[in-house]
Order: structure tokens, then C-alpha cells, then sequence
């Protein structure tokens, strides 16, 4: 079935290259609704929410033996929500480019629907390798799509999007390997009883970071180095402060579908690798380096924050306030907390919608105007009234005005990070570079006034005020696609699908959050368990003394989980 | 001596097929002088199924190594062989269509096809070469006949010009690497690569290789360096391979780099691999010229206006890349018990990216012998400027898609083949603890990325341009070239899923490495028998 997810789309894709353009529209809408379709019988008959910490429907085929590469496949509840953000925005993707794409639409839909198979392989694999296959695949697609169909400087921000990620994910490839290599040589040395070889499954490598260092495992200060290494694709992806600089560009240049599924999914996947590999395979690493990479998501949100206050172009506005909202995402996840991790997994669907409907709707205007500058629109609500409502929800749902997504997720991740080192109680243990704290949380918030005033600046201007329209540009009067003044059906049509999820995460997030809170609180429990590792010092005689010397502080519920790795 | 006969059947099969092709090239009919090709062809096949049957006579260190380097030779022989086809005399060719009579003489077609199997056998016998003289005319046989064929593959003075640049490198190398292997000679008083490696391991064991030693296998090194085209042996490279026609460009990123690599396993084999690390001297020589092969490659990639010469520089980089896999040596740091495997052998993964290389080199190689034009003087000229290449979609799409997919499989983006080629060097290189080695060869895959990533855009993205100065590229009349590169694109893709991963098994049953023991008391014995050398792979004998 998880297979089915991956390949229909693709098959589809191809389906689209081989058919009559005349028919890649309707290939490319069967194609989307299929992969919905196929993934809410999974979500509705096969995959079982109760245990949702558990990997489900698995499947494995053989491919490279001599690594121990598999082709195997698997979700918890994490990757079916991820998942399902994927194959939700599938329809709207292709549906929302019916205008916009006008010249060589055969390659676009292809294109589209491949990158979709690609996603949906990357949620679903576990095995590194074939998680990094996919996550490097979706490179090609969405390159294409920019430079092929984005705005006058697409091919710099194409190439500079593809560079930067191809670079960060080689680095995260060495970490992936070097993990995979201790693996192999440890159980070669018999330190522990595990699979023969090389393996790169999730499984293994998620078992041996539950190991002590004195039996087999990383000790700390390889684990930060492995940490630091593969965390460098995924902070590109997300992308963390001082790794973002290709977004903007990426966002501003490519197609309205291309920035919608590049907000919507594609970063996501560097927020769901850092869950998967860094806090579930590196956890002291986690553990050491989390306030860093907490301080870099404060800088991040603070910083993209007030870049966006000053930009004149929508669409670049809402591309930087991608790199701040994806700060309060990281700031969940290394608040190592269940709250933060549920909050940061919430955080990622939230603003794929709502960001994604931004998207949408900047690229509705530009259809009509062809400007996205904010000097030369204003007052649209006179013109364009439905348009405006919309714009006025989905800016609210990204502030986070409480009842609408991004509420409930903004204060997850904020209180996570607040309650972080209080949780644990090891913020009082003399020697130990902790956790985050109520001063993250305070950081952090500043960013809420900074998104307050940027968004409804940014309203303010487009919707209120005085109608203004570019020179030569009526709304009525416009050339190509005889599009109506106001939206048209099938532009609302997008639109009250991702509005209707928005409210209903707003109002009720209740079954979304109890699905995340057994695979949440089982991550915050093994980094937590594995944090009685980080004074024992490798092989050593002494290690006895040394494991409970320093910390002390026994931490019962923890030894439980130990070793097992889901 | 009969077993050692047996063990070169595909070599004396692929000489019978050499002299075949001279006296066929040679027939007044054209019909006979056009089936050179399909004969090198049935001879390479012929040479690679015998290959895979026959049982290996080396008792070198590598003893399995002959076996899987011959079928690889055969294999993309073939490849090579279907795009070289139609390329000797076409200008005297189409005169004799027009009415020209037939002149022995000045026919190529014989010699061409005839020195492009006898390189090929010169390869083979380099896979099975147990012994330093005999490695070194196998080289050598490799590389003579490529000069020729370098200055007949074009009519113009520029392909003249790149063969006397690359015969004139070529002997400089040759007496190099010749120099090494006498010293080699001078510290083990033997020829002999087991009776080598005997010596070595009892030397090391007491304390070190000797100087003498230490010299000449670095004096080998580098001049092997001029084979596989790596710092500081690459100057050649671009100018040779701009000279030549695409095909024997082709021909030359595959052939010598695959004869210098498995001449640098051999040699280094011979040498214990203490902690699975070289001796160092010679690990530190090892190491700089990766690092400096890579990066000069890459970087100078990103210069270039002419395919030709970029894949030049490419092919550079990609033997840094396995100078990376040599560096992380037979995988014996791997703790006791542990087989070696594809994943933490060097030599296997080098063994298989020369494989995966030639795959993905020969379909860009073919895409430039496919496009040409008309020059003024009645040549046919290739397309070379990557300006030729801008816009290629529109005009030729399949030919964009194989330079496309050809790009990305050497760059090595995933699912392609290049990546499953590339993981083997990840996976070896930190299986040998060179994390610093292998954050270079990361970052230097980064830079690759860069001019790949044009040559895609150029051909997929671009709109033609049109210049009067610049008449249309047309399709070559030759339907080998194309075949060639439909094949190579369809490798890139299918072999990364089915029979790469046999392939892959294959090449690490071809690094089988059996290091010599030391006998304690006695000197060291002329020839080890199999039975006091620790198997490191099983394999059925």
C-alpha cells in the first residue's frame, strides 16, 4: 500500500509525459486524487492510530544486499500526518495551476506529480539510504519546475536552491554512513548482538543510540560531531538561520505551485529528518548541541522576522516568514520535550496549509496584476472582496490567532521550549550544557509581535487602505486568461479545503494531537534515557563509577524503553 | 603453464579477432570492410563469456581479479565498440560511395578497428598481469595503439597535434612508472607480483619496507598517474581528448584509466596493509593526489566552454574519487572475522565505480559524436562548445535526456547508478577512518555539482540559439552512436536497481584479497600455494 502511495504518482507523471498534452491536466488531477484516495484507506482501514508509535505497515524488498540496503518501507502516526499534508495539497497543487501554466504543460504536471511520489517515498522509507534517494530526488523535479516555469530570475534561484541542498544532504550522507559503519564494526566486534554487517534500516540505527557507550554505543563527543554532520542537510532544508539564503530566492522565483509545495512539504522534510536521524539517532548529540540549534532558530525567527517588515514584495515577505516560522518548529523539536515535539509536528502541517493558502492566493493576484510589489497593490477588498477574506483567514491562521492552526501549535512549541529544562530537572545539574529554558521561550515570543506586525502590515496594505492597481492593469480589463475580477470557482474551490482544515486544527486539534503523543512522548523518552550516557566515558573499566557519578539523578521511567527501539 | 594458457583464452580470442579485422579491413569490398565492427563486437562478447568461465590463473595478492577486470573490459568494450563503429575513414568512405576506387593504402578501417581491439587486449592482459614485466607491456599495449588512433580519428591536424602531446606524456609516464617498477624489482629481487608481495610482507614484518622499496612503488604511482589521467599527470587530458573524436574520447576516459587503476591495485596489493592502512609514505602520496585530483578536476570543470574538455577535467575528478576507494585499501581494518565486503573495501568499490564510470561516461561522450555539422572544409565537426549543446530539447530531445541522465549518473544524484557507484567510496573511505578524505570528496561532489548541473540546464532548459556563424547540428548517420548512447542512458537508470547490485557483488568477489604470510625462519618462499593464505572472501575455486 505504502508503495502504492509512491508510485502512482510517478506513474502517473509518466503517464503525463507519454499522453497528449491536451490530457495532463486531467492525468495530473486522476493521478493526485488517487494518492488521496489510496492514503485515506490506509489512514482510515490499515494503519491502526491507537499505536501510533509504533512503525506500521511494513514492507521490505530487497536492493543493494551488500549494504544491507533495503527497499523497506514503514509509518507511525508522525510520517501518516506528514503524509497526509502531501496527498491533501496534491489536488490543490495541480488544480491551482490550471491558469498559471500555459506553456509546455506536459512537463510541468509531470514533473509535479513525480515530485509528489518522491515526498511520499521520503515519509514513508526506513531505511537512511532510501530516505536519502528520495529526499535527494526531489531535488530534480522542483529544479525543474523553477527554472522552467518561475518568474524572470528563476535559473539562479533554481541552481542556488539545488546546490545548496545537494551540498548540505552530501554532508548528511557521510553522517548517515559513519553511523552505519560504527554500527557494522561494533556488532562485527561483537559488542552487541545485532544484524551481521551493514545495515542501514531505522531500526538498527535507532537501537544502537540506546546503547551505553561502554557497550558499543557512540560516546558523546561522536555523537555531537555525527549530530553536527547530519544535521547540516536538514538545517539547509528547513531552512535554520544561517542556511536560508536560497530560500527567499527559491520562494519568490519559482511557480505558485512550486512555492506552495515548497513551503507546504519540501521543508518539511528537513524538519521530519532532523526528528528521524538527529534526535532519534544522534540523541546526545541532540542533547549537547540543542541549545545551539535552539539559538539558531531564535535568530532565525527573530531575524526573518524583521526582514520581513521590510520587504515591498509579497511574496518574498511570505517566504521569509517561512524561515521564521520554521524557527518555532526546530524550537520545538530540541525542546526535547513530548509538548515540543507534538507542537513542532503540528507546526509543520499548520504552515504547510497555511502558508501554502498564502501562496495561493499571491499567486491568484499576480495572475491578475502580474506585480507582487506592495507599492503597486492596495485596497483589493474593494476590488476583489472573496479574495480578501480569504487572504484576511489565512493571515490570521499564520499569526496564530487562537482558534485558528497556528495557535495551538505556536504555543506548543513555545511552552515545550518554557517548560524544557524544568521538565527534565537536569537544568540544575552543576556541569551539564542543558537544555532550553524559559529564556528561549521569551526570545522566541518576540517573534510572535514581530509576525503580528508584519502580517497585518502586510494586510493592511494589500486588503485596507486605498485601491490601488498597477498602471495599465485593471482587475476587469486584463488579457490572458479571461479570469474573472474576483476569484472564480475553482480558485475558491482550492482555497476551502486547506480554510476548512485550518479551522477544524484551530478548533478541535484534539485527534491530531492524541496521535502524536505516544510517538512524541516514546522520542522524549529514549533521548531522555540515552542522557545517562553522556558522562560514561567509551570502554572503559571505570565505567561503573562514572555512569552514576555525575548525573545522580535517577530518572525511573526511562530504563523501561531502553534498547528497544520501537 | 597449460592453466596459465587457459587463463588467457579470452585474451587469444580477442587477438584471433584483432587479426580478423586488419585483413577484413582491408577487402576491396565495402560490404566486408563494414563488418569490422560487428567482428570486434562477437569477439568482445566471445572474450567477455570466456572470461567469466574460465578460472583464474594469478597468484597475485588479487587473485580473483582478472575475472571480474575482463568481463568489465568486454562489457563496456562493447559499449565502446558500437560507439566507435562508422567512425575510421568516413570522409575516404563516402569518396568511395561516390565512385573512388578502393586504394589499401589509404584505408584506416583495418588498422582502427585492429588497434582498438588490440588495446583491449593489452586491458585484459593487464587484468591477469602476475608479474611487473608483464604488467608493464600489457600498459604499454594498452596505451600504443590508442596514439595512433588519437591522430586518425579526425582528418584535421588537431587530432595530429593532440596524439603526438599524449605520445610524447605517454613515454614520459611510461618511463616513470617503468623506473618504479625496476626499483620494486631492485628491493625484492623478483618480477614475480606474489613472489613481491612475499618479500614485502616478510620486510614489513621486520621493521619496514626499505627505502628502495618505499621509491619505487611512489615512482610506479605516479607514473600510473598518467593512465588514469590524475595531478600530476592530467595535463593532457582536456587537450588530448578536444583533439580526438568524441568516441575515442570516449575511449580514452575508459580504457587507460581502467588499465592504470588495476595496475595500482596490483602493485599496491603487494604491499601489507598494516591496520589496513598503507605504509605511510606512500599512504601520504596516495592521499595528496586524491585530494589534489579531485579538486583540481572540479574546479577547473567549472571553467570550461567545451564539453569535451569539461568531461576531460570531469574524468579527472572521478579518479580522484577512486584514488579515494584506493586509499581505503582492501578493507582489512575491518576487526576480525568481519568479511570484507563491497562496503568496506576501497578496492572493490574502485573495481565497481570503473564500471559505473564507464557506463555514464560513454553516454555523454556519444551524445557529442551523435550531434555534428558540416564544417567549411567538408569534415564532419562534433558538437563541442557547450553552446551546441543549449537548447538541445527542443531540437533533439532523446539525445538532451541521455546528456541529462548522463550528468546527474556522474554526479551521482540519487536513484542513478552513479550514486549506487559512488556510496562503495563513501562507505570504504570511512570504513578506513579518512573522514577528512571523505568531507573532501563530499564537498567536491558539491562543486561537481555545479557544472553537471549546467550541462542539464543547457540541454533541458535553454532555447536554442541561432547563429549564422553556427550552421544546425544534425543527427550522425551512424546508428551505432545512438544505440550506444540509448544504451549507456538506459544503464544509468536500470542498473541502479537490477544487476547493478550483482555487478556489485561481482567486483567484491573480484577484490578478493589474500595477503601474503610471513614464514617465520625460512626466507621468503618463491611462491605462496593458496593453502597458507587467508582467504578473506570465500569463493569456490
Amino acid at each position: 500500500m505504502l508503495a502504492l502511495l509512491i508510485l502512482l504518482p510517478i506513474v502517473f507523471g509518466l503517464l503525463i509525459a507519454l499522453a497528449p498534452s491536451a490530457q495532463a491536466k486531467l492525468i495530473g488531477v486522476v493521478g493526485t486524487f488517487l494518492q488521496l484516495g489510496v492514503f485515506l484507506i490506509i489512514a482510515l482501514y490499515q494503519f491502526d492510530w491507537s499505536l501510533g508509535a509504533m512503525q506500521q505497515l511494513k514492507t521490505t524488498y530487497p536492493w543493494l544486499p551488500q549494504f544491507g540496503i533495503e527497499l523497506s518501507m514503514g509509518v507511525d502516526s508522525i510520517a501518516m500526518l506528514l503524509l497526509g499534508l502531501t496527498a491533501f495539497l496534491g489536488p490543490i497543487l495541480v488544480i491551482s495551476s490550471f491558469s498559471a501554466v500555459s506553456t509546455r504543460p506536459k512537463t510541468y504536471y509531470a514533473w509535479l506529480l513525480v515530485l509528489q511520489g518522491a515526498m511520499a517515498g521520503v515519509f514513508c522509507a526506513r531505511d537512511a539510504v532510501l530516505f536519502y534517494v528520495f529526499f535527494e530526488f526531489t531535488l530534480v523535479p522542483l529544479y525543474m519546475l523553477i527554472s522552467l516555469y518561475g518568474s524572470s530570475n528563476r535559473k539562479a534561484a533554481a541552481t542556488k536552491f539545488f546546490l545548496y541542498t545537494f551540498t548540505g544532504s552530501l554532508i548528511t550522507l557521510a553522517g548517515v554512513v559513519f553511523l552505519c559503519w560504527w554500527n557494522a564494526t561494533q556488532v562485527a566486534q561483537g559488542a552487541y548482538a545485532g544484524a551481521g554487517g551493514w545495515t542501514f534500516s531505522f531500526q538498527a540505527l535507532e537501537s544502537l543510540a540506546m546503547l551505553s557507550p561502554d557497550a558499543g554505543g557512540m560516546p558523546a563527543f561522536v555523537q555531537t560531531w555525527v549530530f553536527a554532520a547530519l544535521i547540516v542537510g536538514f538545517a539547509v532544508k528547513v531552512p535554520l538561520f544561517p542556511f536560508h539564503t536560497w530560500l527567499p530566492l527559491a520562494h519568490t522565483e519559482a511557480p505558485t505551485a512550486g512555492s506552495v509545495v515548497l513551503a507546504g512539504v519540501l521543508l518539511k522534510l528537513g524538519t521530519y529528518g532532523m526528528y528521524r536521524f538527529c534526535l532519534g539517532m544522534t540523541p546526545l548529540g541532540a542533547i549537547e548541541l540543542a541549545p545551539v540549534i535552539a539559538v539558531l532558530a531564535i535568530i532565525g525567527i527573530v531575524y526573518a522576522g524583521l526582514v520581513c517588515w521590510v520587504q515591498r514584495d509579497v511574496k518574498k515577505l511570505v517566504a521569509y516568514s517561512s524561515v521564521s516560522h520554521l524557527g518555532f518548529c526546530v524550537l520545538g523539536l530540541f525542546a526535547l520535550n513530548s509538548i515540543g515535539l507534538s507542537g513542532s509536528v503540528l507546526y509543520m502541517i499548520n504552515h504547510g496549509l497555511s502558508t501554502g493558502a498564502l501562496f495561493l492566493l499571491i499567486g491568484m493576484v499576480y495572475e491578475r496584476y502580474h506585480t507582487r510589489s506592495m507599492g503597486e497593490l492596495g485596497g483589493l477588498a474593494k476590488r476583489m472582496p472573496v479574495w480578501s477574506s480569504f487572504m484576511v483567514f489565512f493571515a490570521m491562521a499564520s499569526v496564530g490567532l487562537p482558534g485558528l492552526n497556528g495557535f495551538v501549535s505556536e504555543f506548543m512549541c513555545l511552552l515545550g521550549a518554557f517548560q524544557s529544562g524544568a521538565w527534565t530537572g537536569t537544568g540544575s545539574i552543576a556541569g551539564t550544557v542543558g537544555d532550553l529554558g524559559p529564556w528561549f521561550a521569551a526570545f522566541a515570543a518576540l517573534g510572535l509581535i514581530v509576525t503580528a506586525i508584519y502580517i497585518l502590515y502586510m494586510v493592511g496594505k494589500v486588503v485596507w487602505g486605498e485601491l490601488r492597481e498597477p498602471q495599465g492593469h485593471s482587475a476587469s480589463s486584463h488579457d490572458d486568461h479571461a479570469l474573472p475580477t474576483d476569484l472564480n470557482a475553482r480558485e475558491i474551490g482550492v482555497l476551502i479545503p486547506l480554510a476548512v482544515a485550518c479551522l477544524f486544527l484551530g478548533l478541535y486539534p484534539t485527534p491530531v494531537l492524541r496521535s502524536l503523543e505516544a510517538p512524541t512522548r516514546a522520542m522524549a523518552v529514549r533521548v531522555e534515557s540515552a542522557r545517562e550516557h553522556l558522562a560514561v566515558p567509551p570502554v572503559d573499566l571505570a565505567t561503573d563509577e562514572a555512569a552514576d557519578a555525575p548525573t545522580g539523578e535517577p530518572i525511573t521511567l526511562r530504563t523501561t524503553n531502553e534498547g528497544e527501539g520501537e | 603453464m597449460e592453466a596459465k594458457l587457459a587463463s588467457l583464452y579470452p585474451e587469444i580470442t580477442l587477438f584471433i579477432t584483432t587479426c580478423a579485422v586488419m585483413v577484413l579491413g582491408l577487402s576491396p569490398q565495402a560490404a566486408l570492410r563494414r563488418l569490422c565492427p560487428g567482428l570486434a563486437i562477437m569477439g568482445l562478447v566471445f572474450a567477455g563469456v570466456l572470461a567469466l568461465t574460465t578460472t583464474p590463473g594469478a597468484e597475485t595478492p588479487l587473485p580473483m581479479l582478472p575475472m571480474y577486470a575482463k568481463t568489465l573490459v568486454a562489457g563496456v568494450g562493447v559499449l565502446l565498440a558500437l560507439l566507435l563503429a562508422g567512425s575510421a575513414d568516413r570522409v575516404y568512405e563516402a569518396m568511395i560511395d561516390r565512385g573512388a576506387k578502393f586504394d589499401a593504402l589509404r584505408s584506416n578501417t583495418g588498422e582502427f578497428w585492429s588497434f582498438f581491439l588490440f588495446s583491449m587486449t593489452g586491458l585484459m592482459l593487464c587484468a591477469g598481469a602476475d608479474d611487473l614485466i608483464w604488467l608493464f607491456l600489457a600498459l604499454e599495449l594498452v596505451s600504443l595503439p590508442t596514439y595512433v588512433m588519437v591522430a586518425v580519428s579526425t582528418g584535421r591536424n588537431r587530432s595530429k597535434e593532440a596524439a603526438v602531446k599524449y605520445f610524447f606524456l605517454g613515454a614520459l609516464g611510461a618511463a616513470v612508472f617503468l623506473y618504479g617498477f625496476v626499483l620494486i624489482y631492485g628491493a625484492a629481487g623478483s618480477t614475480d607480483l606474489a613472489t613481491i608481495a612475499t618479500v614485502f610482507a616478510q620486510q614489513q614484518a621486520e621493521g619496514g619496507l626499505g627505502p628502495i622499496a618505499i621509491g619505487g612503488i611512489m615512482l610506479s604511482l605516479l607514473g600510473l598517474c598518467f593512465k588514469i589521467a590524475a595531478v600530476p599527470m592530467h595535463f593532457y587530458t582536456p587537450d588530448v581528448y578536444q583533439g580526438a573524436s568524441a568516441p575515442v574520447a570516449a575511449m580514452l576516459a575508459f580504457v587507460p584509466k581502467t588499465a592504470g587503476f588495476i595496475a595500482i591495485l596490483l602493485i599496491l596489493a603487494c604491499v601489507r596493509w598494516p591496520d589496513g592502512a598503507l605504509p605511510e609514505p606512500i599512504h601520504a602520496l596516495v592521499w595528496v593526489l586524491a585530494v589534489l585530483t579531485m579538486t583540481v578536476g572540479n574546479v577547473l570543470a567549472l571553467l570550461q566552454r567545451s564539453a569535451k574538455r569539461l568531461l576531460a577535467y570531469s574524468s579527472i575528478a572521478h579518479s580522484g574519487y577512486m584514488l579515494v576507494g584506493v586509499l581505503a585499501g582492501p578493507g582489512l581494518a575491518q576487526a576480525a572475522g568481519a568479511d570484507a565486503s563491497i562496503a568496506t573495501s576501497g578496492f572493490a568499490a574502485v573495481l565497481f565505480y570503473l564500471f559505473v564510470y564507464g557506463i555514464s561516461t560513454v553516454g555523454a561522450f556519444a551524445v557529442l559524436a551523435c550531434l555534428e555539422r558540416t564544417s567549411p572544409d567538408g569534415e564532419p565537426e562534433e558538437a563541442d562548445d557547450l553552446d551546441d549543446l543549449r537548447g538541445l530539447w527542443k531540437t533533439h530531445p532523446s539525445m538532451a535526456a541521455v546528456m541529462a541522465l548522463s550528468a546527474f549518473g556522474l554526479l551521482g544524484l540519487p536513484p542513478l547508478l552513479g550514486f549506487v557507484g559512488k556510496l562503495p567510496l563513501f562507505t570504504s573511505a570511512i570504513s578506513a577512518e579518512e573522514i577528512p578524505l571523505v568531507i573532501i570528496l563530499g564537498l567536491n561532489s558539491a562543486i561537481a555539482a555545479f557544472y553537471y548541473l549546467r550541462l542539464v540546464a543547457l540541454t533541458l532548459l535553454e532555447n536554442p540559439e541561432k547563429l549564422p556563424t553556427r550552421p544546425e547540428l544534425k543527427m550522425a548517420p551512424m546508428s551505432g552512436r545512438r544505440t550506444a548512447a540509448l544504451l549507456s542512458a538506459t544503464g544509468v537508470i536500470v542498473f541502479a536497481f537490477i544487476g547493478g547490485p550483482q555487478i556489485a557483488g561481482f567486483a567484491e568477489r573480484g577484490a578478493t584479497y589474500i595477503p601474503k604470510r610471513v614464514h617465520t625462519g625460512e626466507a621468503a618462499a618463491p611462491v605462496d600455494t593458496p593453502a597458507d593464505a587467508e582467504p578473506v572472501a570465500v569463493r569456490d575455486e
